[in-house]
């Protein structure tokens, strides 16, 4: 296990013996049960996911797509294959980089095919077991609907769905620098060399369901650690949780809700919830993102608009330039968190507040998600 | 037609009487044994007024006096259901009553409803689009017309991937007094009214009446029911729909006046009795 010794933090065979099982997230299974594996066997092997038992119960319904090593490694074969792109150089994992716990690192905006640009910034690709809904509208409902989203989208993949299955069927190519066996892959993970979207939507969930961040420092805290993270670190969880905590609840780190956060509109003028919905009320409104990792996935907000933390924060204390500008754009829409009765609009936020909040959202960097090779590109990626 | 249509009549009135071993007490009715099954089709045929279309070719003028050709015309017709005169019905099992009607697309425009009970039906009721309990189910029930990946439902672009949910009705065509650069006009109309939020719902169920006529299915007769789609009333009705005014409509709340005009776009025609 890889644990950010920089910290300090001191190793305890016992607790880490006891994270091993709960953090077990993809135990490939049968092992006990199977110790000589049958070559000859055709069926995929089952993996056993593991929800960390301090999370809440997940969204996705596993029992109608159980993982399998197999259907796993697929979807991570996809995931990061430019193949599912128009131009074949834009694989999911372009944007969704591991080292910035799949964003797209340093990019506020994403380019796609022919460079084009999009109009939001990358969302992480963690928890995703737990999402009640995706992207920063929410228009997707169910993760196995999610992959037409980019790879349809004229500027990020520019391809269809029916095209790039053709693609797959067409593999291995020959003389690709990485050749890939698509149909015998898809045949090792649903038992015959078929591919269709059922197939090749769920080996992609399949993976992103893989895809946990549970081994933050903060986690190890929460789990009994009390020398996991630092006094100033505790006493910003402590703010956090007061000041935070009603959007970014739980364990996620946020409600799932849509809410205007007092971002002035865009050039674009991107009305977020409400092109879903088309409800006046939802004008404005965007995702609470979790803020796992959130250390890592600068920029931030949904057009990037914020580089650091510290932006972020200063935003929402409405102090951004002096105590005379007001940050916050009043619409109808607006948070009526944002709007404290008889105070300046805001969050209050001492200077020393914001210090032990950026600390301690930092605890939620999980640098064992960032290098498990469990999750990393196989060797079909492209980053640009 | 007249010839053929007395020659299998009479050819399946002895087949009805021979196999079953009923005798033909009336020469004036098909023999329904309402325990037997058939085939019925329907033809979805899209005409502009009194013309065919004719894609990309026709020219046609709706009625706010906009000339227009039409380049594309795709449409879901789903829940299917036969109606009779006695109120009862039949409806088709669900999973078989999904279609894709494309204009560029001739299979396309003929459904057959296999296996339905002999009977005479004199009416039938449909949806245009995809009903909102399909437009949520899983992955895997999305198999078919309804594959949201592959086949006409992804090559046609009938499906929203943003916002997911599918097309009920794509019309595109061309028009000089269309806004756009290319002077296309884009009508994609769906919105199954939402699934954790309430949103526009243009799912629109439509009734055709045969108007005494009857369409007799039996174990041995498929009757064919044609039907008219008219593209005119796509932009007439209660709402009169103007390309320069609207050049492109697609999930905005403008859709459903779109749908209620369209709602009545579909009459009888005629009925082949075989």
């Amino acid at each position: 296990m890889r644990i950010n010794l920089k910290y300090g933090f001191l190793p305890r065979r016992s607790v880490y013996a006891l994270l091993m099982v709960l953090f077990g997230l993809i135990v490939i299974g049968c092992k006990s049960e199977n110790d000589t594996p049958d070559p000859e066997t055709d069926t995929p092997k089952p993996v056993s996911w593991v929800k960390p038992s301090h999370f809440p119960e997940p969204v996705y319904d596993m029992s109608k797509n159980p993982l399998t090593a197999e259907g796993v490694e697929l979807g991570r074969f996809l995931f990061y294959d430019g193949i599912l792109s128009r131009t074949n150089d834009i694989g999911c994992g372009t944007c969704h980089q591991q080292s910035a716990a799949f964003t797209h690192h340093g990019h506020d905006l994403s380019h796609g095919v022919d460079d084009q640009l999009g109009t939001r910034n990358a969302p992480s690709v963690q928890n995703l077991a737990w999402s009640t809904s995706f992207f920063w509208d929410g228009g997707v409902h169910d993760l196995d609907f999610l992959p037409p989203s980019p790879i349809q989208n004229k500027v990020e993949m520019g391809e269809t769905v029916s095209n790039v299955m053709v693609k797959l069927r067409n593999t291995p190519v020959k003389g690709a620098a990485f050749p890939v066996n698509y149909p015998k892959m898809f045949k090792a993970a649903f038992g015959s060399e078929e591919i269709n979207t059922e197939r090749m939507m769920k080996a992609l969930s399949q993976f992103m369901l893989s895809m946990v961040s549970a081994t933050s420092r903060y986690d190890y805290y929460v789990l009994g650690d009390a020398t996991a993270i630092t006094a100033q670190e505790k006493e910003g969880l402590v703010l956090f949780k007061q000041k935070c905590g009603s959007c970014h609840a739980s364990e996620l780190f946020t409600d799932f809700s849509f809410r205007n956060n007092g971002i002035a509109p865009n050039k674009i003028d991107d009305q977020g919830r409400y092109a879903i919905t088309l409800d006046e009320a939802d004008r404005l409104k965007f995702k609470v993102p979790s803020l796992r990792n959130v250390g890592l996935t600068s920029p931030y907000m949904h057009d990037g608009r914020y580089k650091a933390l510290s932006e972020v924060l200063d935003h929402y204390a409405n102090d951004q330039n002096s105590s005379k500008t007001d940050s916050i754009y009043v619409s109808p829409t607006l948070d009526t968190l944002l709007i404290p009765a008889g105070q300046k609009r805001g969050i209050r936020l001492t200077a020393q507040e914001k210090l032990s909040i950026i600390a301690f959202l930092k605890t939620l960097n999980d640098q064992q998600f960032i290098t498990d090779k469990r999750f990393s590109d196989p060797g079909v990626g492209t980053v640009l | 037609m007249k010839l053929k249509y007395i020659s299998t009549y009479l050819l399946s009135s002895f087949l009805v009487a021979s196999i079953a071993l009923v005798s033909c007490s009336n020469d004036d009715d098909v023999v329904i044994d309402p325990t037997t099954k058939g085939d019925l089709r329907i033809e979805f045929d899209n005409v502009v007024g009194d013309r065919d279309l004719a894609l990309n070719t026709g020219n046609y003028q709706n009625a706010a006096g906009e000339a227009f050709t039409v380049t594309t015309l795709n449409y879901y017709v789903s829940n299917i259901k036969l109606l009779q005169a006695d109120g009862s019905s039949y409806t088709v099992p669900k999973d078989s009553s999904y279609f894709l009607i494309r204009e560029s697309n001739v299979e396309s425009q003929t459904v057959t409803l296999k296996n339905v009970p002999a009977g005479e039906y004199t009416g039938v009721q449909f949806i245009i689009g995809v009903d909102s309990l399909k437009s949520v189910s899983d992955i895997s029930q999305r198999t078919g017309i309804l594959d949201i990946g592959s086949g006409p439902t992804n090559d046609e672009a009938m499906y929203w991937d943003w916002n997911p949910g599918y097309i009920f009705l794509k019309l595109e065509g061309i028009s000089p007094v269309a806004t756009s650069a290319n002077s296309k006009f884009y009508y994609h109309i769906g919105g199954f009214g939402g699934r954790t939020a309430k949103t526009i719902n243009n799912l629109r169920t439509v009734k055709v009446d045969f108007a005494g006529k009857k369409a007799s299915v039996t174990k041995d007769l498929s009757p064919e029911v044609h039907l008219l789609a008219d593209v005119l009333k796509i932009f007439s009705g209660s709402t009169q729909l103007s390309i320069k005014a609207n050049t492109g409509v697609m999930f905005t709340d403008y859709s459903q006046n779109i749908a209620n005009n369209y709602v009545n776009m579909f009459t009888l025609d005629h009925i082949h009795a075989d």
